[in-house]
């Protein structure tokens, strides 16, 4: 992340202070509860699916900016995706949609998100 | 060698004060001074060689540096070098603790430990907890006082096997005073184990006139290198221990039927040990005591007493801050929140985004910021002491700790940056 990208990046800001998505979901089918091992942070998410098709995606965190943004892009992003096209997508496709350089704790943040949402499939594929 | 001084001795601030950086992370490690960089090249550049086995020269050489360095480590805590066990750090020690003096208690032995442990002080006595259904019990102290002999007092008893605290705390700096603790420990029966890792570095620090059994501290918080650390033990206490790793180095004799061990302290240091770490341990102790321990310790309190005194006038808005405000207990460790953000409760999810509702910048964000506007380095998290995070009902916290090249200018510069880090934040 360069000097001012991370303190002037407007879209992080604006995710962060509305996020997206936020809540959480009455009749879900997987529920993750993931923790951030460097800060604690807990993220809670929740997915709803119609067949092989996300169909609702929400998230309850009390994160940094950026935990909270990357969760909020993310979700919009996600939403109405297959499992599979889920599944394929990367780290690196995360972080380049967040559009900053992040250095190794700080991409913790930004991935929480993303391993809870990886988590969550996982474990909806097994009960199925 | 006197604080003005102390800097010059230290290769990086060349680089940091260059780049602006002020680095305040020194509970997490410290930065190496000449004397100990140097001591480490001069063995691998003409004394490299393994210890206590050959019967050539080099090897001589690095065996009799390997000694003097734990009759020196030992000195500087008035122990005997039989008394001084190298291992990595104040972590393995503590590992060590758990598994040879866990083996020998029973089914409803209780342990004794307190809500503002580090994690290297609690983990493994919940691993013991699970082999051999031994209680721990926690003391569940304020944040804003050292813990005190009275509440040790209410919570032993002829169950209690081990005591196992903290000196100074890694998240509120308070220091806690082990020798009245120590003696109500042996009273009922129990021994005394001490966590050195953020007192040994910081002020003068004697095994004896405290009277614990044993004392784990590391190297690299005292300007040493990383992967070298000290368990001292009471030699009595180290020969009743069972041995913690098998291997060479530790043994007398090998069988097919069996073993028998080395004499302590090789007994516990399976292996080739981290010589030149030992070498650069030894010199850093030679910085400290050339520095003065009551000196350092001095000095230290200079600067936590500016940091408490700069906060009451700073006039920044919802600054809290953790830690008993008494300095003679005081280490130089300064953890704080802008706003507290309430710790998660996963039982009762809140629909809110309370991070942005409750006004609290995230430390996370605080430390990337104070970092990008102003080059001052925090650590910010749970700091491995997730149990005292929770107790003060927040998710996480900054924190700030200072070390003997640390300044009033430096403690200046961590406000200005706090300031600016809000304005930023758009508070």
């Amino acid at each position: 992340m360069t000097d001012d990208e991370y303190i002037n990046s407007e879209i992080l800001d604006e995710h962060f202070r509305t996020p997206r998505n936020f809540g959480k979901i009455s009749d879900r089918d997987v529920e993750i509860i993931e923790t951030n091992p460097t800060c604690g942070d807990t993220i809670v998410l929740h997915m709803k699916f119609d067949g092989e098709i996300l169909v609702d995606i929400k998230y309850v965190t009390r994160g940094c900016s950026i935990s909270t943004a990357a969760a909020s892009i993310l979700s919009e992003n996600l939403m109405g995706k297959t499992m599979d096209e889920i599944r394929r997508m990367s780290k690196d496709e995360v972080l380049a949609n967040i559009g900053l350089k992040l250095g190794p704790a700080r991409e913790r943040c930004a991935l929480i998100s993303y391993d809870a949402v990886q988590k969550g499939i996982k474990s909806h594929l097994k009960s199925r | 060698m006197n604080f003005d001084e102390v800097r010059e001795h230290f290769p990086i601030f060349k680089k940091l004060d260059k780049e602006g950086i002020i680095y305040l992370d020194n509970a997490s490690t410290t930065q190496k001074p000449y004397e100990v960089i140097n001591a480490v090249v001069d063995f691998y550049e003409n004394h490299c060689s393994n210890v206590h086995r050959g019967v050539y020269r080099l090897g001589e050489e690095a065996t009799e540096m390997f000694n003097h360095s734990r009759e020196n480590i030992g000195n500087f805590i008035g122990a005997k070098d039989r008394e001084i066990v190298f291992v990595r750090n104040t972590t393995e020690a503590l590992n060590l603790l758990a598994y040879s003096l866990g083996s020998k208690l029973q089914e409803g032995d209780e342990i004794i430990l307190s809500n503002s442990e580090h994690h290297s002080n609690i983990v493994p006595w919940q691993m013991l907890s699970e082999r051999k259904k031994v209680k721990l019990r926690f003391l569940n102290s304020r944040h804003d006082e050292p813990i005190s002999p009275e509440e040790v007092s209410n919570l032993i008893s002829r169950k209690t096997k081990i005591v196992s605290l903290t000196e100074c705390s890694n998240i509120l700096g308070n220091i806690n005073d082990m020798k009245p603790i120590s003696k109500i420990a042996h009273d009922a029966g129990a021994i005394m184990i001490v966590d050195g890792a953020q007192s040994v570095p910081h002020m003068p620090v004697n095994a004896k006139d405290m009277n614990c059994d044993f004392l784990a501290f590391s190297g690299h918080k005292m300007m040493g290198p990383s992967g070298i650390g000290c368990l001292y033990g009471k030699e009595e206490a180290l020969e009743e221990l069972p041995p913690f790793m098998g291997g060479g180095e530790m043994i007398r004799t090998v069988t097919k039927a069996g073993f028998t061990c080395e004499d302590i302290p090789i007994k516990f240091e399976a292996g080739t040990p981290n010589i030149e770490g030992a070498i650069g341990f030894s010199a850093a102790v030679d910085f400290l005591r050339d520095l003065g321990m009551e000196n350092v310790r001095n000095h230290e309190k200079d600067l936590i007493a500016y940091t408490l005194k700069m906060e009451e006038n700073s006039g920044i808005k919802d600054l809290i801050s953790y830690g008993t405000r008494n300095i003679e207990n005081r280490a130089g460790i300064y953890a704080f929140n802008i706003g507290e953000i309430p710790k998660f409760d996963k039982e009762n999810i809140s629909s809110e985004n309370l991070s942005v509702k409750v006004h609290a910048i995230h430390p996370h964000d605080l430390s990337s910021l104070a970092d990008r506007t102003y080059g001052v380095e925090l650590r910010s998290g749970h700091h491995c002491a997730m149990p005292m995070t929770e107790d003060l009902g927040v998710s996480a916290t900054t924190r700030a700790s200072y070390y003997v090249y640390n300044t009033r200018e430096d403690v200046e510069k961590l406000f200005e940056a706090l300031s600016a880090s809000i304005k930023r934040f758009g508070f």
